[in-house]
């Protein structure tokens, strides 16, 4: 889950990494409790999407008449599609250098990978492509950690302001601890700027491994204030993987590569997938039922394909799920389902003794797919 | 021959209590693998339709000779499972549990690397099944069939269905087996690659990928320089719109890094048969053997 900058220096502040004072809002009137912050101040569109600096998302001011005025200008304002909802408003700095550092898994090396550069503030990957000598690389093994040694030569092979060296290097352990000990995929400083309050974290781009939500309270806070469609937020209290497309076939499946598969092949045969939805491992009967639920909000399902391959998931359950979902009720659109693997002997029984004519059984993916796309057309 | 597991693979069961351990190791059982333990703390000198319960891995090796653990725990303690199966002997660890963070992996992954010889498969993956000798997860054996072709995917349920087609075929399968889908697994396509190159029952390798990651990249370099067999390949998510991230923790596109589009070219580069739809990899594994 990416988070929104605000969110992201929440988190550098549990963790000691020094940023600049600051207050959150999501209206003009929440602008009466920032007396404490001394001008100039820096009004930041909380987006997630790249250039709202160029978009007018960001702007410098000086005081509470032009504080008012910025406020009302970015709040609102549609930045490649994507609504400003709330404001960072963060004391400003005066830059002397800007740096970039981040901490991500390498996954094709197995070990975490700290990429440190003195050339920052700006895009990171044209400085990888064009000065790739500019972009310090350390892989650090997941068991041994990052020691202070390593931090220091890293320092010294990137070119950073020597007189710092000490600073940064206490600001890296700090990241690499929210890194590591805050369960995240990734942990982006561009810039981290030595400026005349000392050297800041000025911006954050922070991914959370959701997996590890169990052991962090936070990512449920953080969660709450992320904007997701109302489908795939009732999809995601039910368990279900769904993100939501534009077709008209309404698709379920088991597997997240079975189910891409099948929007590809759905594809292949000249339709187009209305939504991604995967029941996952094990499902229960009212797994399936959740997710025929989920498709009944889309106005622009027009046939549904439901292709579960059985494994540790059971054809006979996904039936059960079916004939509950559908039971005494008016099916808006047909149901074809395949279903193959463990226990679909007993799936397939279940479904022909049900004798709901909207529902078609189909004997493989592909013919399966095809009727799905000429039913929604 | 087979890779990884035939009929002297002896399986004990981490989580042989909980409701999904239970149900696959008595179908593993039913096949013909010999399950021969099972662990769970505090639930020592007890029994599940026979097979006994262990409170450790060790204690479970020395009274039943097991060499293969099958791991069911929750996510939150499937890293220590894994460590303890590891050190107490165990040569081949399949962690079917879904939902590891992927710092646990991570740290998994490095201590079993630095500390231990044993193999993981997964986490996040279906096992392995080597067909008329022994399986090992959560595969449906119904659909697959003994013979010559083996079978690598990242993802679970796609690998089924790749066995599916080929049987419709009547054309049998050596070994399949299911790496997962998750950042950090235990064995590699190239692995898996090299140990099908090496194994005279099979003459032929499907290997199926997914976007996101570059393990199907660095297969096609593998399968260049090592790789004499023929390969067909399938890759998953050809469609799938750029940024979502849709449920692997594999699957993830992110700039033009991991489409399915730079991983069918370097497939098809490294000789490798490429298909576009599942559905037709029997026929194209037809062709070439």
């Amino acid at each position: 889950m990416n988070l929104f900058e605000y969110q992201g220096k929440k988190l550098y502040k549990q963790y000691d990494i020094p940023t600049p004072t600051s207050i959150f809002i999501r209206s003009q009137s929440e602008l009466a409790n920032q007396e404490s912050l001394l001008f100039p101040v820096v009004v930041k569109a909380q987006v997630q999407v790249g250039g709202r600096g160029k978009a007018g998302g960001i702007k410098l001011v000086s005081s509470h008449d032009e504080l008012k005025t910025a406020v009302n200008e970015i709040l609102g304002m549609d930045i490649k599609g994507h609504r400003v909802e709330s404001l960072l408003i963060e004391e400003a700095s005066t830059i002397i250098k800007e740096y970039y550092i981040s901490f991500t898994l390498d996954r094709s090396v197995k070990k975490y990978l700290m990429l440190l550069s003195a050339k920052g503030g700006m895009d990171i990957e044209e400085v990888a492509e064009k000065n790739p000598e500019d972009l310090i690389k350390i892989y650090i093994s997941p068991s041994e950690g990052l020691t202070e040694e390593t931090i220091i030569n890293a320092i010294k092979d990137a070119n950073l302001d020597p007189e710092f060296t000490n600073e940064i290097k206490n600001i890296i352990l700090k990241l690499y601890n929210l890194f590591v000990a805050g369960d995240c995929d990734l942990v982006e400083v561009n810039p981290l700027a030595i400026t005349n309050n000392g050297v800041l974290a000025l911006d954050s781009k922070i991914t959370l491994d959701m997996n590890a939500e169990y052991r962090h309270e936070e990512f449920n806070e953080f969660e709450a204030d992320i904007p997701i469609p109302d489908s795939e937020a009732f999809a995601k209290s039910k368990g279900l993987n769904f993100i939501k497309l534009d077709g008209s076939v309404g698709i379920i499946g088991n597997g997240a590569g079975l189910v891409m598969s099948t929007l590809d092949v759905v594809s292949e045969h000249g339709g187009k997938a209305a939504n991604f939805l995967d029941i996952g491992g094990g499902a229960k009967a009212e797994t399936v039922t959740a997710a025929l639920e989920v498709l009944e909000s889309d106005s622009n399902v027009k046939s549904v394909l439901i292709n579960i391959f059985g494994g540790i998931t059971r054809c006979d359950l996904v039936a059960e799920g079916i004939v509950e979902a559908t039971k005494g009720k008016f099916l808006k659109w047909p149901i074809i389902v395949r279903l193959d693997g463990t226990n679909s002997k007993e799936g397939l029984k279940i479904l022909s003794q049900f004798k709901n004519e909207k529902i078609i059984i189909s004997e493989s993916m592909d013919e399966a797919a095809k009727l799905a796309v000429k039913e929604s057309q | 021959m087979s890779i990884f597991i035939d009929k002297n693979t002896k399986v004990v069961v981490q989580g042989l209590t909980g409701r999904e351990g239970q149900f696959h190791a008595l179908r593993n059982r039913d096949y013909g693998t010999q399950v021969v333990a099972g662990t769970r703390p505090g639930k020592g000198g007890e029994e599940i339709q026979g097979i006994p319960i262990f409170n450790t891995v060790e204690e479970a090796i020395n009274a039943t000779g097991a060499n293969t653990a099958m791991t069911f725990v929750p996510p939150a303690f499937a890293k220590d499972a894994v460590l303890e199966a590891a050190i107490a002997g165990c040569n081949l660890i399949v962690c079917i549990t879904e939902g590891i963070p992927a710092k646990d992996e991570a740290e998994m992954y490095d201590i079993l690397k630095n500390t231990t010889n044993a193999m993981l498969l997964g986490p996040n993956c279906p096992g392995l099944i080597s067909p008329g000798k022994s399986n090992v997860g959560i595969m449906p054996h119904e659909i697959t069939k003994e013979g010559n072709v083996g079978v690598v995917s990242r993802s679970g349920t796609l690998t089924y269905q790749a066995v599916h087609e080929l049987t419709k075929l009547n054309i049998g399968q050596s070994t399949c087996i299911g790496i997962g889908g998750d950042p950090v697994p235990g064995m590699s396509f190239i692995d898996v690659l090299d140990a099908f190159e090496k194994d005279e029952q099979t003459n032929a390798i499907v290997m199926i990928g997914e976007i996101g990651g570059s393990a199907e990249e660095e297969a096609a370099e593998f399968i260049k320089n090592n790789i004499s067999k023929p390969v067909i390949s399938y890759i998953a998510g050809v469609t799938a719109p750029p940024g979502k991230k849709m449920g692997h923790a594999g699957a993830i596109v992110s700039g033009n890094k991991g489409t399915a589009k730079a991983k069918i070219e370097a497939l098809t580069e490294a000789g490798v048969k490429v298909v576009k739809n599942p559905t037709q990899i029997g026929k194209a594994i037809e062709d070439v053997i």
